[in-house]
């Protein structure tokens, strides 16, 4: 199940600024799940060692990187629980999911020589400016939720993420279009975003014919009157939207009062709870998300409860916890420098919780599952199929 | 361009609704133009003050997704009310701390512009780190609700349904589209008659006009500044409202962009001249809609701002002149 609801979504970003509050100084925050003094009688194979979350913690973008940071600590509880002789302590990097904030931060990273791995950056944005840095020290970084399709061709020997990329979310979305939703006439619309074009223009292919229509909108545009005309106009039964969920939601709201009785399908970047929010529930119902996010299964979602109290997984959380577990599962077993764990992380093969974790050798993840979510009637995100 | 044809009412309709909303912002701009010569930058701000406030009257009645009519209208008066008090107290607040004290020191109108703008930033953020505010009162438990997400979208929790009422060419008229434009047009006339008439909206004519001439004469100079960003905000509370029942959703830079094309409709309509506020914000309306239909969404601002410039090049002083001060009167 993938339970999220608008008032969680108020708690976390409650949270986020009274954690902000306390990390705003440094930038940084020390999570202490280990005690200092336990590494008195470590094993021969594992050793003690920090780990570090490098993404949002405060800021516009807080949800999706407090989402990840409490997968990760489900991860980390869970190894300490189970090696009690050489516990794991998280650093907390809160880049505020901007790239210019993450360049010197990613230096504070590389400079603390206690850390071996790194769950992140975030966004594509803040991986671009921190990739080389990462590289050139030899620090593994495993991200969750970065997926410009370009991070890859960089040559960074460091840069792992466990998710498909934007370039494989559009021909699954198009097939999910085609197949699933069984649609005749489709309207494409992008908000002019790298990220939101990208993915429009690649659906927009491989529909191909079916395509009667495409407009772009502008982020942050807050009435979409002629879009709304046209897509009406058009006779189209079904809409893809690349882009966000702050005018995703405002579009399907203001498309549901015109009368249009389509398919509202967009991308992972509206894959939140902020959509039901923008669009209202009435609205926001039945529509279609694709993302390459995992489901949380009901088990994680009782370990995430435990370990995150008063919390709920949302987007991304599952993948912030399968890639915290690469890097613990390479410190259970005896790595104890960056270039080992690095190395462990190249051929690290193991089924994970979203999907079997295997990387290939750019560092992208070797099997890509695209799932489609939709909004139920009580206005939550559920898991509708996997796209296949 | 067959399109355009097409759907030239609804296009029209939509047009001139979201054109109201422009309008009603452009009087604020237009109102402190006229009076003081001053761009007031921080209207924006004052507008987005009024979305909160809506927002936060539905909060505070604990309205459901669902309301029956009658409450609904209950509600939409009360936080009409509500917005135009705070905004109308934001644009008093703004009046006493960022340009009293310029004034009375007869500091250059671009000290005054400067402090416009750094009061906008101040009171965006402030909205913007409302959390953080709260944490520091120690008010965060008590709030909780109306502080959340305060770098989000924050939406209405009602579904406001416009219903469908007759027909123009092909185009249903719904009841929010005529709510938005006949309210815009009412506060206009009644704004309007109040410059016009009253004695007060004569003391802002005649400080428009010459100011020192106006105070020899015994006009209270401070007092029709006052009056006039008083206006200017309960006007913008108004436009908040329309805004948040046609839209839904605002955020602590939600004025912005609205506020750069209120200022635009006050320029193009005359700056300084209310019902040069009221037709440009609607030209202003329309022109993006038809630009959309035409030349292609991305490019409705570009078609506004051409427009703006081939008016501006014909009629310098705008569609219907600047004048507040030399109102025909």
């Amino acid at each position: 199940m993938f339970r999220s609801t608008t008032s969680r979504r108020a708690i976390v970003a409650l949270f986020a600024a009274t954690a902000g509050l306390g990390l705003s100084s440094c930038g940084s925050d020390d999570k202490d799940t280990a005690s200092s003094g336990s590494d008195t009688s470590s094993s021969a194979e594992c050793k003690p060692a920090t780990i570090a979350f490098f993404g949002p913690k405060t800021g516009d973008a807080a949800n999706l990187g407090l989402n990840i940071v409490g997968g990760v600590k489900v991860a980390v509880d869970k190894f300490n629980a189970e090696h009690p002789d050489c516990k794991v302590t998280t650093k907390d990097f809160d880049s505020q999911g901007d790239p210019e904030k993450a360049t010197p931060l990613a230096a504070q990273v590389i400079n603390d020589k206690s850390i071996i791995g790194v769950v992140g950056p975030t966004f594509s944005g803040e991986s671009d400016a921190t990739g080389p840095a990462f590289a050139e020290a030899g620090l593994v970084t495993v991200s969750s939720s970065a997926t410009n399709p370009d991070l890859t061709t960089n040559g960074w020997k460091t840069f792992h993420r466990i998710l498909g990329n934007d370039a494989t979310q559009s021909p699954a979305a198009a097939k999910y279009i085609k197949d699933n939703l069984k649609s005749k006439k489709a309207f494409v619309v992008d908000d002019a975003s790298e990220y939101g074009k990208g993915i429009a223009d690649g659906v927009a292919k491989d529909l191909g014919d079916l395509v009667v229509g495409t407009d772009t909108v502008q982020v942050k545009q807050t009435d979409f009157g002629p879009t709304v005309t046209k897509i009406k106009a058009s006779g189209a039964d079904a809409l893809w939207y690349g882009g966000y969920y702050a005018e995703a939601g405002l579009l399907a709201k203001q498309l549901r009062a015109a009368g249009w009785k389509g398919y509202f399908v967009s991308g992972d970047g509206s894959n939140d709870p902020g959509f039901v929010e923008a669009a209202g529930k009435a609205a926001a119902k039945d529509a279609r998300l694709t993302c390459p996010c995992g489901a949380a299964t009901p088990e994680f979602t009782a370990d995430y409860e435990k370990a995150n109290p008063g919390k709920k997984p949302g987007t991304y959380s599952a993948e912030g916890f399968d890639a915290a577990t690469i890097l613990l599962d390479g410190i259970g077993e005896g790595k104890s420098t960056r270039s080992d764990l690095l190395d462990y992380v190249n051929a690290y093969d193991k089924p994970g919780l979203t999907k079997q974790l295997k990387f290939d050798d750019k560092g992208e993840v070797a099997e890509v599952v695209i799932y489609a979510f939709k909004v139920d009637d009580a206005g939550e995100i559920v898991l509708d199929t996997e796209i296949k | 361009m067959q399109f355009f044809f097409d759907h030239f009412f609804e296009l029209t309709i939509t047009g001139l609704a979201l054109g109201s909303i422009y309008a009603l912002v452009a009087l604020g701009y237009t109102m402190v133009y006229g009076v003081l010569q001053l761009i007031n930058f921080a209207h924006s701000e004052v507008f987005m003050y009024g979305t909160f406030s809506v927002v936060w009257v539905f909060y505070l009645f604990g309205a459901g997704a669902d309301q029956s009519t009658g409450s609904l209208i209950g509600l939409l008066v009360a936080s009409m009310i509500v917005a135009m008090v705070v905004s109308g107290g934001v644009a008093l607040l703004l009046e006493r701390v960022a340009y009293r004290p310029l004034l009375k020191k007869n500091s250059p109108k671009l000290v005054a512009l400067i402090s416009a703008i750094g009061a906008s930033f101040a009171l965006a953020e402030a909205m913007g780190l409302r959390d953080r505010i709260a944490g520091f009162l120690g008010l965060e438990g008590t709030l909780t609700k109306y502080v959340a997400g305060a770098r989000d979208n924050r939406s209405l929790p009602t579904t406001i349904t416009p219903d469908p009422l007759f027909k123009i060419g092909d185009y249903n008229v719904t009841t929010v589209d005529l709510l938005v434009i006949v309210m815009a047009l009412l506060m206009m006339f009644a704004l309007d008659r109040f410059v016009r008439r009253s004695r007060l909206g004569r003391g802002m004519r005649a400080v428009a006009q010459d100011p020192s001439s106006a105070a020899l004469m015994g006009v209270n100079s401070t007092r029709v500044y006052q009056v006039t960003f008083l206006l200017g905000g309960l006007m913008a509370g108004v436009a908040a409202t329309l805004y948040m029942i046609r839209i839904g959703t605002t955020r602590f830079d939600a004025g912005f962009i609205l506020g750069v094309k209120a200022f635009t409709a006050a320029v193009l309509g005359g700056i300084g001249n209310l019902r040069g506020a009221l037709v440009g914000g609607l030209v202003l309306g329309v022109a993006e809609n038809w630009g959309s239909a035409i030349i292609g969404t991305e490019w409705k601002d570009v078609v506004a701002f051409v427009l703006l410039v081939v008016i501006l090049l014909f009629r310098p002083t705008g569609l219907l002149g600047e004048s507040l001060g030399k109102a025909r009167a």
